[in-house]
């Protein structure tokens, strides 16, 4: 288990992230890609705090906390999308524009 | 090598698998039980990097909450039990290339970097890591809690929000709203 391993295997992670990010339609899904993205970026943190000595873990901690003030959020916004138009497509948000 | 090429593999089943999963599922309810599993496996790793207390954490606050979150807007929201989500064969085209066009560029940089600048090190104990999160980082922690209020109030303001222009096309437009909301 090296620094480098841990890296590309953060970095796959966080590409099957985008993938999500870029194929799903529901938005339900999307909090999904993104809470893997997250994960990938708390892998870096913590393969660091490993290798080298940076102050990884309370950074995690703090990302921990806004990734979970996200998903209340991002939850909340899709209960409500969901009572305005009865599905969670995430094309029907495009009336928040402008 | 060996051993990379076990972590590898390690990697693969814990982390790798089940985040293809999670993006590929159709059915959002599997998705987020792989999305469990996912993290689930991050802990792992987490252990493994010697960060027993942040593997803790991590299956207490996203596999005990944030997981059981998902679950509850998934059933809220769906609107039968085969809810399966279509998703177009250009557009996956597209997400695969770009996925795999990130994942190229960052690979070859992480791969023609000198990594051996970075020994493995001890990892701060969970006392230490206390006495740093009230010590040092105090101002972010408290700051970090104001958000979690902040967050927590604003969800159930936009939950619990009566819609000023009800829309009398959706028959579901007044569900949810049940007795108890405040006008």
């Amino acid at each position: 288990m090296t620094l480098r391993a841990l890296l590309l295997v953060a970095t796959a992670l966080f590409s099957v992230g985008i993938y999500g990010l870029l194929t799903r339609r529901q938005a339900v899904a999307l909090l999904l890609s993104i809470e893997v993205m997250a994960n990938a970026a708390n892998l870096v943190f913590v393969a660091f705090a490993r290798y080298g000595g940076a102050p990884g873990h309370p950074l995690v901690l703090f990302a921990l906390a806004v990734t979970v003030a996200e998903v209340a959020v991002g939850l909340a916004l899709v209960l409500l999308l969901y009572r305005r138009h009865g599905d969670t497509l995430l094309e029907l948000a495009s009336e928040a524009k402008g | 090598m060996n051993g990379e090429l076990g972590f590898g593999a390690l990697a693969f089943v814990l982390v790798g698998f089940p985040a293809l999963r999670v993006v590929s599922s159709r059915d959002l309810v599997r998705a987020v039980l792989w999305l469990a599993v996912t993290l689930l496996g991050t802990a792992v790793l987490y252990a493994l990097l010697s960060a027993p207390f942040l593997a803790g954490v991590q299956v207490l606050t996203y596999v005990g909450g944030v997981v059981t979150l998902m679950v509850f807007g998934v059933m809220v929201t769906r609107k039968h039990a085969g809810n399966t989500v279509p998703v177009e064969a250009a557009n996956r085209l597209r997400g695969a290339l770009a996925a795999l066009g990130f994942f190229a560029a960052l690979a070859w940089a992480i791969l023609r970097t000198d990594l051996s600048g970075f020994p493995p090190v001890s990892t701060p104990s969970t006392q230490e890591l206390a006495q740093a999160l009230l010590d040092r980082y105090l101002l972010p922690f408290e700051v970090a809690s104001v958000l979690l209020l902040a967050a927590i109030v604003s969800a159930v303001v936009l939950a619990r929000r009566r819609d000023p222009a009800p829309d009398p096309a959706s028959p579901v437009e007044r569900r949810g709203l049940g007795e108890g909301s405040t006008p």
